[in-house]
């Protein structure tokens, strides 16, 4: 595959030679759900076993190759989820415990370091994935792990419209800045109103047009597997690794 | 690889919620193996007549006949095997995430799978000469790239009749030329609706003239664009300077 057509969808794939890069798409998406299920449960006071799995997610970033300064540039998207939590020290009840010289509650400071460790690891993970993983190979994976055809096909055909959606918003932005709208106040919000009205409609009619592509090649409402499952053994053994390290890190805590 | 004749008698059509009739009574007989272009203003009939053709609009009145094939419910599937259609907006026809999917789409629909299924795939972008598009994503294609391609998901069933609605629609001159030459070659038969009439006089020997849902003028493409009082009665033009005696 050619690597010098990534934008789009694909813009977060970091092409590179790496054991991670060569697993199976539905190893990698089978193992992300899994090791992200077991961080959610892991109880906030583990730190240990956050750190562990911390480590874990940093070590196949290297396996990986990934940037570091990318993978961090993107963890930003976590930030607005974890903004709120900052807040929870201050309006948390319970046990009150100082910290540079502010009475902060203790319950809210373990509840902002939870959701901040759970959010910035589970993050990390899902960078990991869509870096090491086109899209098209995400969507083979989950047809493989027996998603319901119908629900990859739903995801697949947002990832192939939403391209072209995109550029058509900006083809009717450019049109409108062509003839000076310069929006700056609510009310002129109308323009901006009409043309998603438009893509809207534009968007149904092109819907109805590939219904019709896809009768006239033979479609009968069931979508069929196009490739057939190819991830070896050896494969699954290598990516439980990581969600094994959670697994411990989790089962270590819930007996202490 | 097979060609199918066609025939069309006395098809009507009026569109639901709409009095006048698009298609008046069109009738069209053509050879296994001819190459016939389309011709037409803008609401002619044409798209609604090719529509039918691979029963995307279910027949009101007449007959059609794929070879020896009446279009019927009962013959639907093989109907849509034979007569394949390749659209207007390529960006229509491509809809799968990843060029050798959208290949496998339509023979997987027709049951072919495992290796089966890859070996068409690659035959048929082989046969458009995409064979080095196979991985690519759709939306990433140029214009010429995603008309050969589309060609290829059409070619992958292994249709008698080849139904292109303008081939050569957005398509730069090189483009354009490559996606003749590649018609060309294609031993189907091949009904093409286009307003490029250069077109029509390079690809089709033969050509029809459609009109308020009926076909207006039938035959060889030359005497037909020769015939200015007739161009001119249905609002076709030929390019400024272009003298298809003289090709």
């Amino acid at each position: 595959m050619s690597g010098s057509h990534l934008s789009g969808v694909d813009g977060l794939y970091v092409g590179r030679q790496s054991p991670v890069h060569r697993l199976a798409p539905e190893v990698k998406v089978a193992s992300l759900a899994v090791f992200v299920l077991l961080v959610a449960l892991t109880p906030r006071r583990s730190v240990l076993a956050f750190l562990c799995d911390g480590l874990a997610i940093v070590g196949v970033c290297a396996l990986a190759r990934l940037p570091f300064r990318r993978v961090l540039k993107r963890l930003a998207v976590v930030l607005p989820f974890v903004a709120f939590s900052f807040a929870l020290p201050f309006i948390g009840g319970g046990d009150k415990t100082i910290v540079f010289g502010l009475h902060l509650s203790s319950d809210g400071l373990w509840s902002t370091w939870n959701i901040c460790a759970k959010a910035v690891i589970g993050a990390t993970a899902s960078i990991v994935l869509s870096s090491t993983t086109r899209v098209p190979d995400m969507l083979t994976g989950l047809s493989r792990l027996k998603v319901p055809r119908i629900l990859v096909a739903i995801i697949s055909f947002m990832v192939r419209y939403l391209d072209l959606l995109s550029a058509q918003l900006g083809r009717m932005r450019t049109s409108m800045v062509a003839r000076c709208h310069d929006p700056r106040w609510l009310w002129q919000v109308k323009p901006i109103a009409s043309s998603a009205g438009a893509l809207f409609v534009r968007s149904y009619e092109r819907g109805e047009r590939i219904h019709q592509a896809m009768l006239a090649r033979g479609y009968d409402g069931t979508m069929r597997e196009l490739s057939t499952p190819q991830a070896a053994g050896h494969m699954w053994f290598s990516a439980t690794c990581v969600p094994l390290v959670a697994l411990v890190g989790l089962v270590g805590s819930v007996m202490r | 690889m097979s060609c199918s004749s066609l025939r069309l008698r006395d098809v009507r059509f009026t569109y639901p919620g709409e009095h006048h009739e698009a298609l008046q009574g069109f009738s069209l007989a053509v050879e296994a193996g001819e190459r016939v272009a389309v011709l037409g203003p803008n609401g002619s009939g044409k798209t609604t007549m090719v529509s039918h053709l691979n029963g995307l609009l279910e027949l009101q009145s007449g007959s059609i006949e794929i070879g020896e094939l009446e279009m019927s419910e009962a013959n639907l599937r093989e109907i849509r095997r034979r007569v394949g259609s390749v659209f207007q907006d390529a960006d229509d026809q491509l809809f799968m995430p990843r060029v050798a999917d959208d290949v496998a789409f339509g023979p997987a629909n027709l049951g072919v799978s495992g290796e089966a299924l890859d070996a068409v795939v690659r035959r048929s972008l082989a046969l458009v000469d995409a064979a080095h598009l196979a991985e690519r994503h759709p939306h990433h294609l140029s214009g010429g790239e995603k008309r050969r391609v589309a060609l290829a998901t059409i070619l992958s069933m292994e249709p008698h009749v080849l139904v292109l609605d303008e081939p050569t629609s957005g398509l730069d001159p090189a483009g354009r030329r490559e996606l003749i030459e590649l018609l060309s070659t294609l031993p189907q038969t091949q009904i093409i609706v286009t307003h490029d009439l250069p077109l029509a006089l390079q690809l089709c020997p033969r050509s029809i003239v459609v009109s308020n849902g009926v076909v207006v003028a039938d035959g060889a493409t030359r005497d037909v664009l020769s015939d200015t009082k007739l161009l001119h009665a249905h609002r076709l033009e030929l390019p400024f300077g272009f003298d298809p005696t003289s090709v």
